[in-house]
């Protein structure tokens, strides 16, 4: 689960990290407002869960409160990116005298949690690593001690990174600590800033939660927001199963994330064109697949779709009942192509007879005839 | 001969009076998987399903020569549950629990391999089976005979279809381990892909990645090098779009890690064929196989 800037410096803050003063206004009298309390130069940024906020006008600048409240004006309403900006961050600006990046990622590769640290600042730190590897520094933390002090001066030495050592140093430990203590997958602060006076600041933040480590969290789980995620995807995950939304037009339902994934490859290989990934989960009923087929034909996108089961804890017969409560209540509006396999195949098959689903004996052939269909439906 | 289970493995259930727990040991006996133990704390002195419950692993440990555990603990408790049973010196533990948070599995991952003699299978993982002796999964036990072809995925449905199709095709299976979809898993491609190597029933080895990581690229790079058997490789989500998990935690295209490209040149370059479809994975390990 992504966060706003604003809530990443306010759990940060928590750890003691220092962040700007700043405060969230959703209508420009408000930003201008809290510029005005101020007095002072202020920034206004865009809280969009979407980066290159800059690029896209999502920050600016204002000297007065009557020049906040007009940045504030053009900058709320903004599309970024296909997001609606709602809301401003109008915080204190920072006297900036070095800009400095520091970061904590999960690493698959060494299974722990990195630290990535570069004196290269305030820009897009994956353009870094990707022209410019030498410019980061990477250190994988030992999970049974965390990250020491001694441990991020070195490597604040080792990455030419200037300033008050004692603080900056903190402040990687401080960053260390939150990322365990709120289950994060990303924190990272970019820029942190050396201000003209020594200061060591947060003035950018991203921190990405652990879906998984939400339930532990229950102050964290309530900032998740439903018009950030796709209204199907909301509804899906209140259902209780994995739905991302697509851009093509043959829905897909399966059970397992494997299938699923497989399934949405045979449609792509056919020359079609997923409109949703949907994982029923292991040994699904009836009812959860109705509420699947219910997800899926809400979408206007959808000409058709393509069922591909493979009954192992989940019984196929189970599924063949939920196709027909959901034909039988009309909730079934498209052209389904049906393939089951393995538990209770036969059984499922005798319920689909004579209904109007088109079996196919492989996912293959079954992944071509939906294709056919709704291309040809398209023409 | 098998890989890391066979008739022999004691198994202890940790988590055996749950649902699901309860379900899946009660289809592990049927497919002649010897049961021998279930822990749950608090309900030790029980019997169920015929064998002792104990509330320890420990307890359980000291009255069994335990040759492996499945834990099937909610997520909460589930990294506590794999560290208990590594502590009290099991050789195997898989992990079947789906949804335990990152950092518990950083954690319990770094202290396992500390311990040094412990191999973790999963978490989120359907487990493992060699067929006909010992299944110690949730897999479905019906679709897989046993053969010469070693099976390694990331996946649970696909290994299933992929077991079904290698079975139908009179190949078989030797052991087939499923290593989980979550981004931090007890074991890769890599770890296992030497035993398969040294076991003189496997003839082939299919590794069945996904997008997202790099064990497919590590698990290429072993093969070139040390590999003397043939592999087929499929790798699933070749369609999926940037930045969007599919499903697994793990499956996700994040920057330029993960890509369906890097593993198809991995692959390539260590002389892997890449099935593009399950039925496909059939056809070239025969053609492998000669």
């Amino acid at each position: 689960m992504n966060l706003h800037e604003y809530q990443a410096k306010e759990l940060l803050a928590r750890y003691g990290i220092p962040v700007p003063p700043g405060k969230v206004a959703y209508t420009a009298d408000e930003a201008k407002a809290i510029a005005s309390e101020y007095g002072d130069t202020v920034v206004i940024k865009a809280q969009v869960h979407t980066g290159g906020r800059g690029k896209a006008g999502g920050v600016k600048l204002a000297k007065t409160p009557e020049e906040a409240r007009e940045k504030a004006s053009q900058i709320l309403g903004l599309n970024i990116k296909g997001f609606i900006t709602k809301k401003v961050l109008v915080g204190k600006a920072v006297d900036i005298a070095k800009e400095y990046y520091a970061g904590l990622i999960l690493d698959r590769v060494t299974q722990r949690v990195v630290l990535m640290l570069s004196k290269e600042g305030g820009i897009d730190i994956e353009e870094v690593a990707a022209t410019r590897p030498e410019a980061i520094i990477k250190y994988p933390v030992n999970p049974a001690t965390g990250l020491r002090a001694f441990e991020a001066r070195e490597l604040l030495k080792q990455a030419g990174m200037e300033g008050n050592l004692g603080k900056l140093a903190a402040m990687l430990v401080q960053l260390y600590q939150a990322y365990v203590g709120i289950d994060a997958s990303t924190a990272e602060i970019n820029p942190l800033v050396i201000t003209a006076q020594g200061e060591v600041v947060a003035a950018d933040a991203k921190i990405v939660l652990d879906d998984n480590a939400l339930y532990r969290h229950p102050d964290l789980s309530r900032l998740r927001e439903a018009e950030a995620e796709h209204p199907l995807e909301v509804e899906a995950s209140n259902y209780g199963f994995a739905y991302v939304k697509l851009e093509g037009s043959v829905g897909i339902i399966g059970n397992g994330a494997g299938l699923v994934m497989y399934t949405l490859d045979l449609v792509n290989r056919s020359g079609g064109k997923p409109a949703n990934f949907l994982d029923i989960g292991g040994g699904a009923k009836a009812d959860i697949v109705y509420n699947a087929i219910k997800v899926v034909c809400k979408d206007p996108d959808v000409k058709g779709i393509f069922i591909n089961i493979f009954g192992g804890i989940t019984r196929a017969d189970e599924v063949a009942k939920g196709v027909i409560q959901a034909m039988e209540d009309g909730i079934l509006t498209k052209p389904v192509a049906m393939r089951v396999a393995g538990t209770a195949e036969e059984e499922a098959k005798k319920l689909l007879e004579g209904k109007l689903v088109y079996m196919y004996p492989n996912s293959i052939d079954a992944a071509k005839a939906i294709v056919d269909m709704v291309n040809g439906g398209a023409k | 001969m098998s890989i890391l289970v066979d008739k022999n493995t004691q198994v202890l259930v940790q988590g055996i009076t749950g649902r699901e727990g309860a379900f899946h040991a009660e289809a592990m006996i049927k497919a002649g998987t010897q049961v021998v133990a279930g822990v749950t704390p608090g309900r030790g002195g029980q019997t169920t399903l015929g064998v002792p419950v104990y509330d320890t692993v420990k307890e359980a440990a000291a009255k069994h020569p335990l040759g492996a555990s499945i834990i099937f603990v909610p997520a909460p408790g589930a990294a506590d549950a794999a560290l208990e049973a590594a502590h009290a010196g099991i050789p195997l533990v898989v992990l079947i629990t789906e949804g335990i948070p990152t950092m518990d599995m950083v954690k319990a991952v770094a202290e396992i391999k500390a311990l040094g003699n412990v191999r973790l299978i999963g978490g989120n993982c359907p487990g493992l089976i060699t067929p006909g002796e010992c299944k110690l999964g949730i897999m479905p036990a019906s679709v897989f005979k046993r053969g010469k072809v070693g099976l390694i995925s990331r996946s649970g449905t696909v290994t299933y279809e992929t077991a079904k199709a290698l079975s139908d095709a009179g190949l078989g299976i030797s052991t087939c381990i499923g290593i989980g979809g979550d981004p931090i898993i007890g074991s890769t491609f890599k770890d296992l892909l030497p035993m398969f190597n040294n076991d003189l029933e496997t003839a082939a080895v299919v590794v069945c990645g996904e997008i997202g990581g790099s064990d497919e690229e590590d698990a290429a790079a072993y093969v070139k090098t040390h590999m003397k058997k043939p592999v087929v490789g499929f790798i699933g989500g070749r369609s999926a779009p940037k930045g969007k998990k599919m499903g697994h935690a793990g499956a996700i295209i994040s920057g330029n890690v993960g890509t369906p490209e890097s593993k198809l040149a991995a692959f390539a370059e260590a002389g892997v064929p890449v099935a593009d479809t399950i039925d496909e994975i059939v056809e070239l390990v025969r053609a492998k196989l000669g």
